[in-house]
């Protein structure tokens, strides 16, 4: 993705400081993370310090510094999806992709995460995968998912 | 179109239309993911090749509230319901119920314990005791038209405010209704506005909180997909009544759905001229935007959420002043949660006495709750204030799946507790809830069942809160962390009777010092279950034992060798899956854990489809 883009962002939204938030979001959803020349072309624009972007940036749970996997797979951790074996679901997940929740695989394929809920709670336990969502997941159901992203 | 025990409105969305039937499939989160856009494309194919499109429309509508039965369909007039529809059901529901109007009773509802199907809505268990107030427009209008909304009265009470009524009468109406804030705290919403009302300034600013961060909770997702203009018109009157020009929309980003239907509304509501300049063709002017939250629970603090919208870090500072006196950019701010700002309509069309005649003497109105967990019938409700919470569980949850026992019910969320089985007599309202030890929070509930284990809920209530701590104060930031690392410590089996002082102790320090609501109640789910489940704590500590075989640390997993023999045939799913390698045996013959090598993780239980493995 060039500077471009991210400059195109920033007029977006009229280099406007009170939109820093919505900015760094469109670029994450862009760029599946946050680089560094980015954020310093944010501060520029904005015309606020570095160190106030660094620190919206790594405050808020749906911003990376490092690049996130193209498939982001989100397990629900809410209390529902809790009492109905989410974790267990993470875990097979964890041991499926070979890497840690909050990690992203080498390749950049998959990064896992867990979700403190995503709403749909009468459909414990809930998985995402970008933007499709997988309800009542059971521990046989998780290759099935994988395999539809591209795992062999 | 009527419906169950809605409120009555004097038209319906589509009364002038010639159509036969009304064909409403539900467009929530919970039944798209249950592939109801399918269902509905397959409904749209059917019903062109049988030329009925003329006599049959179908709407795609919000949450229905049903969602553990998804997708959902409901055909009216008669309002027929169906659940768990497929795409293959289709031709067959087309022909036989649309075409020669035969209702197909398979497709129907059966209730967990009964054997026949129910076929109307509001003779289900589930629909019939609830009363829709702030979801009054749910699962009948598509949301994603205004027309739908205007159809059923909308937007007629902020034409009847701005016409009729003087802000001041305005707000003495929210006043008289005793409406409180739905988002948690259950402050008087009347005497907010007023205080806002009264500030001298030239700008002043309202807030929708839809950042809903509570875990097991999904009211304001819900209320957004089915109804947004209801928010809408909502803030519109509380804008004319507390003289604000300008309103923001708090939403998590978490809710693709509900996002993409605010916008729409949005932008249909400026292009009837409800939103923008001279409202109506009157002096009133209000400009509505949209804010993104970026996944942080602390930003449900109102003063964490302002400096969020004003583009800075999601951190609460000391009150006061307060954010009606210095919020939004050092200006007058109001905020109000989804669900607050949705009754407000229906109060001023209605009338405070109205309102105030549905409820208790200190909750009035309806409280819309998500009802999640071990229970038969999730979903989203909406019942009366003053509802036990055994009616809520057993007369609209259907009670607990699978024959097991009852054991608490948590509501709230991370700043709520767990309420045991002798108190389930309790009427929900604000105060009976506090005196329980929990708190009505924005309105989650979650059941849970004899497999539950206590010490690993409070556990997992301070997890989520240690994480979420923003960690401005020192009392929040290392007060949840040396909670969680005591709990876990139980839950591991190396616990002390000293622990249990010491947890007590440091649940009170930080209940009595933390900056924001976020660390003064992240102590609740320890002190109510200590307080209602100590034996549990106990058993942990000095057994060593967790009866709900949760803390996995304490059990010991044995294989049955003949039942893995027999019934499974020695499959080797748990041998393959064992990440210890402790799983021994040749397929076909009966396998054994080494537990030296047993790390305890739990996954060959989990695994085994044949339940040759117990937990000891």
């Amino acid at each position: 993705m060039s500077t471009q883009t991210v400059t195109g962002i920033i007029e977006k939204y009229n280099s406007e400081p009170k939109s820093l938030i919505a900015i760094l979001q469109d670029i994450q959803a862009n760029q599946r993370h946050l680089p560094k020349d980015a954020l310093e072309e944010v501060a520029t624009s904005l015309d606020i310090p570095l160190s106030q972007a660094y620190s919206v940036a790594t405050f808020f749970k749906a911003f990376s510094l490092t690049p996130k996997g193209e498939y982001c797979i989100s397990v629900c951790m809410g209390t529902a999806c809790h009492v109905k074996g989410g974790k267990q679901v993470l875990e097979k997940l964890e041991r499926d992709l070979s890497i840690n929740a909050g990690e992203t695989t080498d390749d950049l394929s998959y990064s896992l995460e867990e979700v403190h809920c995503v709403g749909c709670c009468g459909l414990a336990p809930v998985v995402t995968v970008n933007d499709d969502l997988f309800s009542k997941v059971k521990l046989r159901g998780v290759k099935r998912i994988l395999k539809k992203y591209g795992e062999k | 179109m009527e419906q169950l025990n809605t409120e009555p409105t004097k038209t319906t969305a589509n009364a002038q239309k010639p159509f036969r039937m009304s064909v409403l499939v539900c467009a929530g989160t919970g039944c798209v993911s249950n592939n109801s856009f399918k269902v509905m494309e397959a409904l749209q194919d059917e019903i062109k090749k049988h030329n009925l499109e003329k006599e049959i429309q179908i709407v795609g509508t919000g949450c229905n509230g049903f969602c553990a039965e998804g997708p959902l369909l409901v055909v009216q007039p008669d309002e027929i319901f169906y659940a768990q529809l497929k795409v293959k059901d289709i031709p067959l529901l087309v022909e036989e119920h649309f075409l020669k109007g035969r209702p197909v009773e398979k497709f129907m509802y059966t209730p967990p314990e009964g054997e026949v199907a129910i076929p109307k809505m509001s003779d289900i268990d589930f629909f019939a005791h609830q009363r829709l107030i702030a979801l009054r427009n749910r699962g009948l209008i598509d949301p994603e038209k205004i027309d739908e909304y205007i159809g059923r009265d909308g937007y007629t009470a902020i034409a009847k405010a701005l016409t009729e009524m003087s802000p001041a009468e305005i707000v003495q109406e929210i006043v008289d209704s005793g409406l409180r804030g739905r988002g948690g705290a259950g402050f008087p919403s009347g005497v907010k506005w007023q205080l806002c009302a009264k500030q001298d300034s030239d700008t002043k600013y309202i807030v929708c909180n839809a950042d809903e961060g509570d875990p097991g909770a999904f009211m304001d997702r819900s209320i957004i997909e089915s109804d947004p203009h209801s928010v809408i018109e909502g803030m519109l009157i509380g804008a004319f009544g507390m003289g604000a020009s300008e309103g923001f929309i708090y939403i998590r980003n978490e809710y693709p759905l509900a996002l993409e239907r605010l916008h729409v509304a949005i932008e249909q509501a400026e292009k009837y001229g409800l939103l923008g300049e001279n409202i109506l063709g009157t002096n009133f002017s209000f400009k509505m935007n949209v804010v993104r939250g970026a996944g942080a629970f602390v930003c449900g603090e109102e003063t964490a959420l302002i400096a969020s919208i004003e583009g800075k870090l999601g951190e609460p500072r000391p009150r006061p002043p307060y954010p009606v006196e210095s919020g939004l950019w050092g200006k007058p701010t109001n905020i109000n949660n989804v669900e607050t700002w949705a009754n407000v309509p229906i109060i001023i069309d209605r009338g405070a006495k109205w309102f105030a005649s549905i409820g208790t003497e200190t909750s009035k109105g309806t409280k819309v709750f998500s009802l999640v967990g071990k229970i038969n019938n999730t979903g989203l409700l909406e019942v009366p204030m003053g509802i036990t919470l055994r009616d809520i569980i057993y007369k609209i949850g259907g009670g607990i799946p699978n024959g097991k026992k009852f054991k608490a019910i948590q509501s709230g969320g991370p700043s709520g507790g767990c309420i045991p089985e002798d108190q389930l007599d309790l009427p929900v309202d604000y105060e009976s809830l506090s005196e329980a030890g929990s708190m009505m929070g924005s309105g989650g509930m979650v059941v849970m069942d004899e497999d539950t284990c206590m010490v690993d809920v409070a556990r997992y209530f301070l997890t989520f809160t240690r994480d979420e701590s923003c960690g401005k104060c020192a009392p929040c930031r290392e007060g949840t962390w040396q909670m969680h690392e005591i709990l876990t410590k139980i839950t591991e089996g190396n616990g002390t009777l000293n622990d249990l002082a010491v947890l007590e102790a440091l649940a009170e320090v930080v209940k009595d010092t933390s900056l924001c609501g976020l660390g003064q109640t992240a102590p609740n789910p320890v002190i109510t279950t200590l307080r209602y489940f100590r034996d549990e704590y106990l058993a942990h500590i000095e057994k060593k034992e967790c009866q709900a075989h949760v803390c996995r640390e304490l059990n010991t997993y044995i294989i049955h060798g003949d039942v893995c023999k027999t019934d499974g045939k020695g499959c080797g799913v748990c041998r393959r899956e064992c990440p210890d390698k402790a799983i021994t045996g040749e397929k076909g013959k009966a396998h054994v854990i080494d537990q030296q090598l047993c790390g305890k993780c739990g996954v060959c239980y989990d695994v085994c489809n044949f339940n040759a493995i117990t937990i000891e």
